[in-house]
């Protein structure tokens, strides 16, 4: 895949001198607007036909009847795929050989163990048969009852939270710590389950010639997708192309290939022909993946100061029956206050749900909200303005592990979006500020956070002898910019105006670019991309520098620089040639340089890396009716280097209004008695509107790492939930006096 | 695919016929018919498409009040000049209605055939139970998620509540529904579930709405829609008042008064008993107050949604203050 490039001014990095740091809006924004774009489910392979899946209406049981032959007789139905007739796998879908991979339901048996679970597959000439024909199938159940919400069953320590993370840490004594405080507090919270909800659902088309499949499909990780397809079809993952230009969002949940899309290609195996699946908005809520329901219990002691002496954070959270992803909310506690003593851990219930999985900072977002609230709480009991409180327990070194930070300009962030808010003139005591019109208003605050993390990703550089360049990585652009980011990264690594580099991303069959998620992959395949920029120029560099006929001979790679289109004397500018040139007298056609992006185990060690921010929110209540309306948030962040700040902005203010939604409107409800979700739909599950966001600002804190990576990325994709969320909990509190204990808070939480 | 036939209508008496045979439903904006169709709550054999019939999307206003055709759509209807002066709660109400988009499409015949928003209504595929679908089936909701259900007209056979804003204003205003040559007052048109859920309009096989008419009058000259719920746009009420007042020459003592409550009950509710108790009285607070806490007399909630009897009384509380700070 590749994009054309349409600026219709001249662009701001050939007037700085640079790409990266550039505000360019997306390149890819053309193509959308004008609807032009293909996504997954926008094609059509000759001889296509739909497969709808039929799901199931219990929670937990199994199917023991589907009318099969009415869903066959239906017309246009060409068949059905049930556990009797689905091709074989080369794998058991249930089993698990490393944390990151997950089960799926694939049709393996009968039985049922969350609802909206798959249990048959119609596929058929038109959408409309398929649809039809699956609700011919008319299932018949044995009923077992559902296992539902935190108290729905034994409580369990889970092995590992997140990602292989330890359920429980601690540094210190918290007991003692909290013994010896003046002030204490113990704080309860709950969070709700949410889903992804990405505007785009879950869509698969899916052409098997021979052992080869080609593949389009939304995901935030293809070499990953590639590699577990092929582990269960049993082919080499090179027969496997996906081509995935571009997502209508993932937030994490088309990070790994769902079960829903794997039947889509079984359900080509299985009839011959290319096939179409694609999930109904309501079938989103089961089989890929949500964000876990958490009850978390924190505990502060304080001294005379307001100085913690003791931090505790418990959370309780949930996963379905049959596999494990266990939301890490309590490790929000690990990086932010400085504490003597910390402890965190976590106990969890198995439901009958699907398995939860990240959404969006997973562990973060929902430790953020406890995490901050209860901060307030505590800055509150000791007679402390929220601010001061916190830079009074403001870490110098990383509290859980003693680390220094690679860098962190939290303390600028406070700063900027304090006076930014006016928040000086902020009463402590709440519910003593009044609009005009009679509404309470109240100002809270929380800090954001967001690890740092690098994965693995490789990019492949071109120079041809026509002076223009080409990069390859497999990257995935979710809506984020990596289109336009990526681009402006590889057109300074190889010394060109972004206009002369061809940028290819977004297929497997270009080299893996590792996930687009964890707010990583900016640093990771930026990284790649930029070493295999690196790597090119240096054969160009050898090639000119070697070149008797060059003005560039003898002066060594060192010495010289690349910068449009030529190669400079670092010692003697007015001495340089152009790239086309160089290959020209080389006789030379093209010239290729590889890179690798991975994170540098001894920085690793010796630092914590984090990303942080700090946002304030004001909200008004109306005192009657408990109605809430979020009328301002301002946010600064500072997280290493901006690759092009109008899209930083983007994923900040989308975070933030992420933030906005996880306070006060998300929630998937469930009938407790049948185990579904009674508001699958975008109608019912609400986040906010336009009109609920209406004044946000996201100002962008400088800041230099010179150890997260060469390039001093952080990561911009997922921290603007955090402190978010928090922040307007504590408005909510600052304007009522009603400290929210369960989230979304609602008109009833405030009614009195 | 499920089949089902479509028929333009050429003419109102085409399509009244047509719609006449069983299993025939009408379509205009399509924005609740649709929607149901999908949900497998509606399974029409026939489709009446009525949306570019001639002459039925009229807006009229005068002295004597208002008719509008059931083809206008909820957005005309909302913008139109002579009903934001003299109808200001059925303009506010449409304001807030639904989303931009869906109001843009729907029409107001349409709109008064609009169905609950019941999550067991609309999942026939995983809740069969449900006596406003299935006669005799039995009801869903109680017992499950009720946070958006009645507390106002329910019965032991449904407790879905009626999730509209326009009606309520036309409740409040005496609006009258045309069928043709039948005339019926919209408080008659919708009917109270009683052990008849299923049906839920005043309107016989072969007849179609065909406009509304609201008699002018000096409370609704002076009125209000007043609509609460967690999410600014693109929600239904949690609760919501439509009120009109009529004031002595002395500006204070109350000649008129109109009420009707939405989000709170299975029709649009007019909380007569509200009216009666503040009629010929000063307008104080405390009297309002007092008075407004008879919105929900007779309430019965089911847990979740008890907040909504807290809340609809404030709600025409301050909506009548509202009024009263305008004279």
């Amino acid at each position: 895949m590749t994009l054309e490039l349409s600026l219709n001014q001249q662009p701001a990095h050939a007037r700085q001198g640079s790409s990266i740091g550039q505000p360019l809006t997306r390149r890819d924004g053309f193509l959308k607007v004008t609807g032009a774009a293909r996504y997954a489910a926008d094609n059509h392979p000759p001889g296509m036909l739909y497969a709808v899946l039929a799901v199931s209406s219990i929670a937990r049981g199994r199917v023991a009847a589907l009318d099969v032959e009415a869903a066959k007789a239906h017309k246009g139905v060409v068949e059905v795929m049930t556990p009797k007739n689905r091709p074989a796998l080369a794998a058991d879908p249930d089993a698990k050989d490393h944390p990151f991979m997950f089960r799926l339901d694939l049709l393996q048996n009968d039985q049922v163990r969350y609802p909206n679970q798959s249990i048959a597959v119609v596929i058929a000439e038109t959408l409309e048969a398929a649809t039809e024909g699956a609700a011919l199938l008319s299932p018949r159940y044995e009923v077992m009852p559902a296992r539902v919400g935190l108290d729905g069953a034994e409580s369990i320590v889970p092995r590992a939270v997140g990602v292989g993370g330890p359920a429980v840490q601690h540094k210190g004594d918290v007991e003692a710590g909290l013994k010896s405080a003046k002030t204490r507090i113990e704080a309860t919270y709950e969070t709700p389950a949410q889903y992804h909800n990405a505007m785009e659902p879950h869509a698969i088309v899916v052409a098997w010639e021979g052992d080869t499949l080609s593949i389009d499909t939304p995901s935030q990780g293809l070499a990953m997708a590639q590699g577990r397809i092929a582990g269960l079809f049993g082919i080499a993952p090179e027969n496997i192309h996906i081509r995935s230009p571009f997502l209508g969002g993932g937030f994490g949940s088309k990070g790994m290939i769902s079960g829903p899309q794997v039947l889509g290609i079984l359900a080509a195996r299985l009839v011959g022909r290319p096939v179409k699946l694609v999930l109904r908005r309501e079938q989103m809520y089961g089989p890929v993946g949500h964000r876990a329901p958490t009850r978390q219990t924190l505990r502060m002691g304080m001294d005379g100061e307001g100085r913690l002496t003791a931090l505790d954070h418990h959370a309780k959270t949930a996963s379905s029956t049959f596999d494990d992803f266990f939301e890490p909310a309590a490790d929000a506690s690990h990086t932010l206050y400085a504490s003597p003593a910390i402890a965190t851990s976590h106990d969890a219930v198995r439901l009958d749900t699907g398995t939860p999985l990240f959404m969006r900072a997973p562990g973060e977002a929902t430790g953020s909200i406890a995490l901050e609230s209860a901060i307030d709480e505590a800055a509150y009991a000791c007679g402390m303005d929220p601010l001061e409180f916190r830079l009074r327990n403001y870490a110098e070194v990383e509290p859980m592990t003693g680390k220094p930070f690679s860098s962190k300009a939290l303390r600028e962030c406070y700063r900027q979006a304090a006076e930014t808010f006016g928040w000086a003139s902020r009463p402590i005591q709440p519910r003593l500020m009044r609009d005009a019109d009679g509404f309470l208003t109240g100002w809270g605050m929380g800090t954001a956070t967001f690890p740092a993390i690098m994965f693995q990703a490789e990019a492949r550089a071109v120079l041809r002898a026509d002076g223009s360049g080409v990069m390859e990585t497999g990257a995935q652009d979710m809506g984020q910019g990596a289109w336009t980011a990526f681009a402006q990264i590889a057109a300074d690594g190889l010394g060109l105006d972004i206009d002369q580099v061809d940028f290819r991303a977004g297929s497997s069959d270009l080299p893996n670019a590792g996930i687009a998620g964890g707010s990583g992959h900016t640093a990771t395949a930026g990284m790649a991309i930029h070493n295999a920029g690196a790597a090119v120029i240096a054969r160009l560099a050898d090639l000119a520098t070697g070149d008797e006929g060059s003005p560039l001979y003898g002066a060594g790679n060192e010495g010289v620089l690349a910068r449009g289109g030529r190669l400079y004397r670092r010692d003697d500018e007015s001495r340089g040639e152009s790239y086309a040139e160089i290959l020209t007298r080389a006789g030379l056609t093209e010239i290729e340089g590889h890179g690798k992006g991975a994170p540098d185990p001894a920085s690793q060690e010796a630092y914590a890396k984090h990303a942080h921010g700090a946002v304030f929110a004001e909200v008004k209540v109306d005192p009657d009716f408990g109605q809430i309306r979020v009328t301002r948030l301002v946010g600064a962040f500072a997280a290493g280097r901006v690759i092009n700040p109008r899209l930083v902005r983007s994923q900040y203010y989308g975070g933030m209004i992420w933030g906005v939604s996880f306070a006060l409107h998300e929630e998937a409800i469930t009938d407790r008695r049948s185990g579904r979700i009674q508001n699958a739909n975008l109608a019912e599950y609400h986040v906010p509107v336009n009109a609920d966001v209406p004044s946000i600002e996201a100002l962008l804190v400088h800041e230099d790492d010179p150890h997260v990576n060469a390039l001093g990325i952080k990561g911009v994709g997922e921290i603007g939930i955090t402190g978010t969320a928090g922040a307007v909990a504590n408005a909510v509190w600052h304007a009522t006096g009603v400290r929210p204990r369960r989230f979304p808070v609602r008109i009833e939480d405030l009614l009195g | 695919m499920r089949d089902f036939s479509y028929v333009r209508a050429n003419s109102l008496d085409a399509a009244r016929q047509a719609a006449a045979l069983p299993g025939a439903m009408l379509l205009a904006g399509g924005t609740t018919l649709i929607d149901l169709a999908k949900c497998g709550v509606a399974e029409p054999e026939t489709l009446v498409d009525i949306a570019h019939l001639k002459g039925l999307d009229r807006i009229e206003v005068n002295e004597r009040g208002a008719t509008i055709g059931a083809l206008a759509r909820m957005s005309h209807v909302a913008d139109h000049a002579d009903i934001k002066s003299r109808f200001p709660a059925v303009s506010e109400a449409l304001w807030q209605a639904a989303s931009a988009q869906i109001r843009n499409m729907a029409t107001i015949g349409g709109n008064l055939m609009q169905r609950t928003r019941c999550p067991y209504f609309r999942d026939p595929a995983n809740f069969p139970a449900c006596n406003k679908r299935q006669p005799g089936s039995g009801c869903s909701a109680i017992g499950g998620v009720t946070r958006g259900h009645a507390v106002l007209g329910i019965s032991d056979a449904c407790i879905a509540m009626y999730p509209g804003d326009l009606a309520v204003a036309l409740v409040a205003f005496d609006a009258i529904v045309h069928l043709g040559e039948r005339h019926i007052p919209v408080d008659d048109f919708f009917l109270l579930p009683g052990t008849t859920p299923d049906r839920e309009h005043a309107i016989e096989p072969g007849e179609m709405i065909t406009g509304i008419e609201i008699p002018g009058s000096a409370s609704a000259r002076r009125s209000t829609y007043l609509k609460i719920r967690d999410r600014q746009s693109y929600e239904f009420a949690a609760a919501s008042a439509a009120v009109g007042i009529e004031f002595e020459p002395d500006g204070r003592t109350i000649r008129d008064l109109r009420v009707a409550l939405g989000g709170v009950a299975t029709k649009p509710w007019r909380a007569r008993a509200v009216e009666n108790a503040l009629k010929g009285k000063v307008l104080e607070p405390d009297t309002v107050r007092a008075a407004s806490l008879l919105a929900v007399e007779g309430s019965v909630d089911h847990g979740a949604n008890h907040y909504k009897v807290e809340l609809a009384p404030r709600v025409v509380a301050r909506a009548i203050r509202k009024l009263g700070e305008t004279a």
